[in-house]
């Protein structure tokens, strides 16, 4: 574990862990909209032409038709970009598939401003939001491309609806192969008491580095991955409320109906404490990836400074 | 069949009579000659599939799956009401027998896509068949999923319209509207008696589907021989979907409901229920 120096794109996990795990003779099949060079899907297109479904640019019929062949008794894969599924299409998304609970893996890459250049349109800042309202889909953000291939292994394996979050650019690999994903297990990835925090995403390594300058001042800082969003480590949340005090969530999302949300209804009822919610309240705009973080202020500083206020606090007040 | 509408209907105080009494046929036709299937063992694997896209026409849905022996007649009149199987709209496997969720329109037909590639992937010789109204075909799911079943050549899988031309606000286009007529005017309006008309008109309706891919078979959608003999024909149509467009009426066997958009999404009183049911006995 951690900072292994190596960048990856999570969304490059996708086509080379469907080869894998249709080779071992899972009954995968991957309906593509049009974007799976991107998404990485088309790899598996390649490898098993007659269990890769091209649908042309209509996310609306792609989501139905995986609905179908999950009601076949494949575990059905479906392709595309955040903005575009869920985006395009979410009354498909809640009506064929996670009311009837069939086995669909929504993967959805380009998620978050990190899209870039691009710009507001394909900078999806909604997904989660959207996708967590679904109370039959699990809801995976992995951290890196390690992290992204078990997550998508894990969705593989089990039955039931998932979404998972992928990333365009290239951003830091923090996890080596040693690395286990546990859904629902929040993994925490330095220890802390004077504050936590809270990560997804892009945010993961960010957070980590915030820890550095804060260690640097003699804070001890808490860091946890969030990656499994539903199910939820709600354990891991109390823990770290009541063990720390103080609470800081960082993700590439809105803040509204993400992480944020999800951790401040889990201390509101399990233990109260000052959390802080890092995250996009504008939409998007073109830029760098890098660029735009720094313009938006999803930066290591910021959760820093952010956790650095909730320390001074609770200070403050004892 | 009609009279179960009637009475689930008005037992719930709500629901969809109009285009439940316009697709009675097509159903009977599906249920009791064109489906190979087991009301006993509603999960066999080897069952044909039957999707209901117009998911909110369950009094005709039901009336059949009870009829066919999927559940007790009984329960019918539990339609719509609280810890009933039998909700407004479908739900998947509610009770078995029930291939899909729906309610929104426009989403049946992709799902009966993925259905097929899925037999097909799997070499199985098992037929899809789903069944449209107007305003699924208005949503443009449905024509997304028209051009995929074309262009993955899915003769297993057969398409039925219940044409009737009436839809929840009024008419679709002038076929049944009797106000006024100002057939040079573009686009929709609301006409005096406070119906919409010329809602969305699919015409020519035939050649769309033809210009997406698919066979086309036309039939009057109340004429039981009609609409076996064209999903028999359409059993034999290889390298492409079949579309049957069964022109129906709303509200067909009941005098007041006929043609009348007013009981597209209104069930009958106690009074018009009785009503109802004189004339079907008769």
């Amino acid at each position: 574990m951690v900072q292994t120096g190596r960048t990856a794109a999570t969304r490059e996990a996708l086509g080379p862990t469907l080869v894998r795990l249709a080779r071992e003779g899972l009954d995968i099949v991957v309906v593509d909209a049009d974007l799976g060079v991107s998404t990485t899907a088309a790899q598996f297109g390649r490898e098993f032409p007659e269990r890769f479904f091209t649908m042309g640019v209509a996310e609306q019929n792609a989501v139905g038709v995986a609905a179908g062949l999950a009601a076949t008794g494949k575990v059905a894969f479906v392709s595309s970009f955040a903005v575009f599924i869920p985006g395009h299409c979410y009354d498909q998304v809640r009506m064929a598939v996670a009311q009837p609970n069939l086995n669909v893996k929504i993967a959805a890459s380009h998620g978050g401003i990190v899209t870039g250049e691009d710009g507001a349109s394909a900078q999806s800042l909604e997904d989660l939001a959207l996708m967590l309202a679904l109370p039959t889909f699990r809801v995976i953000v992995p951290a890196d491309v390690v992290e992204c291939a078990q997550a998508i292994e894990e969705a593989a394996r089990r039955y039931g609806p998932f979404y998972i979050r992928m990333v365009r650019p290239k951003v830091p690999v923090i996890y080596d192969e040693s690395y286990r994903f546990q859904l629902g297990k929040a993994h925490r990835l330095r220890e802390g008491e004077d504050v936590t925090i809270m990560a997804i995403g892009v945010m993961v390594p960010a957070a980590l580095e915030a820890a550095e300058i804060l260690a640097r001042e003699g804070i001890g800082c808490r860091v946890l991955n969030m990656a499994s969003l539903r199910p939820l480590d709600e354990e891991a949340i109390v823990a770290a409320a009541r063990e720390t005090g103080g609470i800081v969530t960082a993700e590439d999302h809105s803040v509204h109906g993400g992480l944020g949300s999800l951790v401040t209804r889990v201390t509101a009822r399990g233990c109260p404490v000052p959390v802080a919610c890092v995250g996009m309240e504008t939409f998007g705009t073109s830029g760098r990836w890098d660029e735009l973080l720094q313009h938006f202020e999803l930066t290591p500083q910021r959760l820093a400074a952010e956790a650095r206020r909730l320390v001074e606090r609770k200070r403050g007040e004892g | 069949m009609r009279r179960h509408i009637i009475r689930m209907t008005a037992a719930a105080g709500s629901g969809h009579p109009g285009g439940s009494l316009s697709c009675v046929e097509i159903l009977v036709a599906l249920y009791f000659h064109a489906l190979r299937h087991d009301p006993a063992n509603p999960y066999w694997p080897q069952r044909d599939r039957f999707v209901l896209s117009k998911g909110h026409a369950t009094p005709a849905y039901y009336a059949v799956l009870a009829e066919a022996g999927y559940f007790p007649p009984e329960e019918l009149l539990t339609f719509r009401r609280l810890g009933s199987r039998l909700q407004g709209h479908t739900v998947m496997g509610c009770p078995p027998g029930v291939e899909m969720s729906a309610g929104a329109l426009g989403m049946g037909l992709s799902f009966a896509v993925g259905l097929a590639l899925g037999a097909r992937l799997d070499g199985a010789d098992w037929r899809v068949y789903c069944l449209l109204s107007d305003g699924d075909c208005n949503e443009g799911q449905t024509w997304e999923a028209a051009m995929a079943a074309a262009h993955h050549r899915l003769d297993g899988l057969t398409a039925i319209v219940d044409y009737n031309r009436i839809q929840n606000d009024g008419f679709s286009d002038y076929a049944h509207y009797r106000g006024d007529d100002s057939r040079d005017r573009t686009g929709g309006w609301v006409g005096p008696d406070g119906y919409t008309v010329n809602i969305m008109s699919l015409e020519p309706f035939a050649d769309k589907w033809r210009a997406f891919g698919w066979h086309v078979l036309e039939c009057d959608g109340h004429d039981l021989r009609q609409v076996t003999a064209a999903l028999d024909e359409a059993k034999g149509v290889r390298g492409r979907p079949t579309v049957v467009i069964c022109h129906t009426v709303k509200g067909k066997g009941v005098s007041f409901m006929e043609h009348n958009p007013a009981f597209h999404g209104k069930a009958p009183t106690a009074e018009q229920a009785e009503q109802a049911l004189r004339e079907l006995e008769g």
